[in-house]
């Protein structure tokens, strides 16, 4: 410790600002790996079909509402809550694609588009009407042990959320850059119809696509319950749009810069909460968004489009 | 000769409307004088028949039915002629029912509803379609499935910004509206909206709207200015949602900031899309079908909203062009024109 008292207050300040800094680091990777993980849904569907799924957000609802229902009335346990909730949520996708936007595939885009708007108002709904509208408490599937670390406070529930959303991230990006079937997504967003020519089986590749995409959004679900510990109906409409925000900065279609830009935006909104009124954080949120549709559309990540004559 | 009397007949209609909705409205303000002050001059038999003469609560659903016409309408100049997708459409009645609702409480506080709400009307149009117009000439570098973007985060941030101004009474809303609206007045706003739509779409810059839904750079190849043709429908589609939100407004005296969110804009998404976009009759027959499928399936309960998606889906696979399935119902072409007006499958 240094004797003088003024370079002791000088040294003292500078690691409290330290701290904080690191304390909103951490709020920020939890926040942004949770939109990360949304988003990822958002683009990797947009890749493939060129579709906003508008319903993505309202799965992400229903994951949260099925990994309740398993934790509380089935008591499985961690692991197996997670794992039967992806497998849940992956097949409610496949079967939403199935139903609702396969026989839109050829209509025109509009069409595709109001569907989508309809399955998430049809989730969001229906959930409504089977579990009530009053928010309900999320089980702690974790024991939950609280950190503190030189002032620095952190649990067991942040860091899970932080590593594990890192670690299907890296592993879903692994899949889509090495393996066929990842290959096949991403020849798939160059040009539909060549690639069908190209012998892959398309309805295949477009399901497991989505499959892919509302299983990270349901552990996205299990972590906002953990996080956030009550989850209600119509959570999936804000947090869904913020995440669509997220897969927008980071330029849509780019599974790479979904991650990014779930980052980028947890970091902002953390930001913004901690200097401004916490209602001005959707504004900002959205004001972000505007920016980059007007600035740079194609994000960060992005490929350009063009317009064809 | 033809055109003459149809134009006569017309106008014939539209007058014996506005008369039998004035005699609506005076019908009920008399039975419920009648029942609040002279209740006990009258016998209970009496009473029992005079109280079921006619039911507010059936005019406050045509008046729904009016609002939603001009909601739907409105949006049809953007979504159905012009082809591309807004999903906004609440935040321009939002500004509208927020200026309208200045202009009778705070600018005309004592002067009586019947002289404050024309000028009101008028208010939160011109508000609302100069915002449009503001929007407008930005968004429009943006194209497509963006722009459906760039509309639906500003519908967010309309709904924010009014929460965080304390003068418009923030989340909790404003309130102290007259109860001005009445049938009259949305029927005739609800003409109003039909005849300068219908006008505007098979006039020359109607024409150069649909151009733009059709092919933009071919349009523009053959001298359309389509800058302008999209901000003229962007502003003139804001500036009647801007009246329906001041209808609306002053129908329930009371608006909030969560009145007008993505919800409400999806709800005449769906009336839009029902009736069928791109013609002039499909909004109106989707706005009518679907506030009293709304009413009529009540008994439902909370399941009555499970509907109504389902219904969104079902018919975008089964009819994607809506109820009216592109053709235009026939009093609402003008009698030159013969070629119908619906949105090409691209």
């Amino acid at each position: 410790m240094p004797m003088n008292g003024y370079y002791g207050f000088y040294h003292d300040n500078l690691t409290r600002r330290g701290r904080l800094m690191i304390q909103q680091a951490l709020n920020a990777l939890q926040l942004g790996s949770i939109y990360a993980l949304i988003a990822l849904g958002y683009s990797m569907v947009y890749g493939v079909l060129r579709l906003i799924n508008f319903a993505h957000g309202d799965i992400f609802m229903v994951g949260s509402y099925i990994a309740l229902y398993f934790a509380v009335k089935l008591n499985l346990g961690a692991p197996l809550t997670v794992l039967a909730t992806m497998a849940a949520a992956a097949f409610l996708g496949v079967l939403i694609e199935r139903i609702a936007y396969r026989p839109l595939r050829s209509a025109p885009r509009v069409s595709a588009v109001i569907t989508a708007l309809g399955v998430g108002i049809f989730l969001e709904t229906f959930t409504l009407a089977v579990v009530g509208p009053q928010p309900q408490a999320f089980p702690e599937l974790l024991p939950k042990i609280i950190y503190k670390f030189d002032g620095i406070r952190t649990s067991s529930t942040q860091l899970t959320i932080i590593l594990l959303s890192f670690v299907l991230m890296v592993a879903l990006d692994q899949f889509v850059q090495r393996t066929r079937t990842g290959m096949a997504m991403r020849a798939l967003s160059w040009d539909l119809h060549l690639v069908s020519l190209m012998g892959v089986d398309i309805d295949r590749i477009v399901s497991i696509t989505f499959a892919l995409g509302t299983s990270l959004a349901a552990v996205a679900g299990i972590f906002v319950g953990l996080a956030y510990p009550v989850i209600d109906p119509y959570m999936g409409i804000m947090v869904g749009w913020k995440a669509f925000i997220a897969a927008v900065v980071g330029g849509i279609g780019s599974v790479r810069g979904a991650m990014a830009g779930g980052y980028i935006l947890g970091a902002i909104e953390i930001l913004a909460v901690a200097n401004l009124p916490s209602t001005y954080r959707d504004m900002i949120a959205f004001a972000i968004l505007l920016f980059i549709l007007l600035v740079k559309p194609s994000g960060f990540f992005g490929s350009p489009v063009s317009k064809k004559v | 000769m033809n055109l003459l009397l149809r134009g006569k007949l017309t106008a014939f209609l539209v007058v014996i409307g506005l008369a039998a909705c004035i005699g609506l409205d005076q019908l009920v303000a008399f039975k419920s004088y009648y029942l609040d002050n002279l209740s006990g001059t009258f016998s209970p038999q009496a009473l029992e028949i005079l109280s079921k003469v006619i039911d507010p609560y059936y005019l406050q659903i045509l008046i729904y039915v009016g609002i939603n016409i001009i909601l739907a309408s409105s949006l049809n100049v953007v979504n159905g002629y012009m082809g591309e997708f807004s999903v906004g459409h609440a935040a321009f009645m939002a500004v509208g029912a927020y200026a309208g609702s200045l202009v009778t409480v705070g600018l005309f506080k004592g002067v009586g509803g019947t002289f404050a709400f024309p000028i009101a009307l008028l208010a939160g149009g011109i508000a609302a379609g100069f915002f449009g117009l503001l929007v407008a000439i930005p968004s429009f570098k943006t194209r497509g499935d963006y722009l459906a973007i760039v509309t639906l985060a500003l519908n967010m941030i309309v709904k924010s910004v009014i929460e965080n101004i304390p003068g418009l009474g923030g989340p909790q809303g404003y309130s102290g509206m007259a109860r001005s609206t009445n049938l009259a007045w949305t029927f005739f706003c609800v003409v109003a909206t039909i005849w300068c739509i219908r006008n505007l779409i098979y006039s020359r810059y109607g024409r150069s709207i649909i151009a733009v839904r059709e092919d933009e750079i071919a349009a523009e190849l053959v001298g359309v200015n389509t800058r302008n043709a999209k901000i003229l429908a962007f502003v003139i589609s804001s500036f009647f949602a801007g009246i329906a939100g001041v209808l609306f407004a002053h129908l329930i005296q009371f608006i909030n900031p969560r009145t007008f969110s993505v919800l409400k804009s999806t709800d005449v998404l769906v009336m839009l899309y029902l009736g069928g976009a791109g013609t002039m009759g499909g909004p109106v027959l989707g706005a009518i079908v679907y506030t009293i499928a709304l009413e009529l399936l009540r008994f439902l309960g909370i399941w009555r909203f499970v509907v109504t998606p389902l219904l969104l889906i079902l018919l975008m696979i089964l009819r994607p062009t809506g109820i009216v399935g592109g053709h235009e119902i026939g009093p609402l072409i003008p009698t030159r024109e013969k070629e119908p007006c619906f949105p090409t499958n691209d």
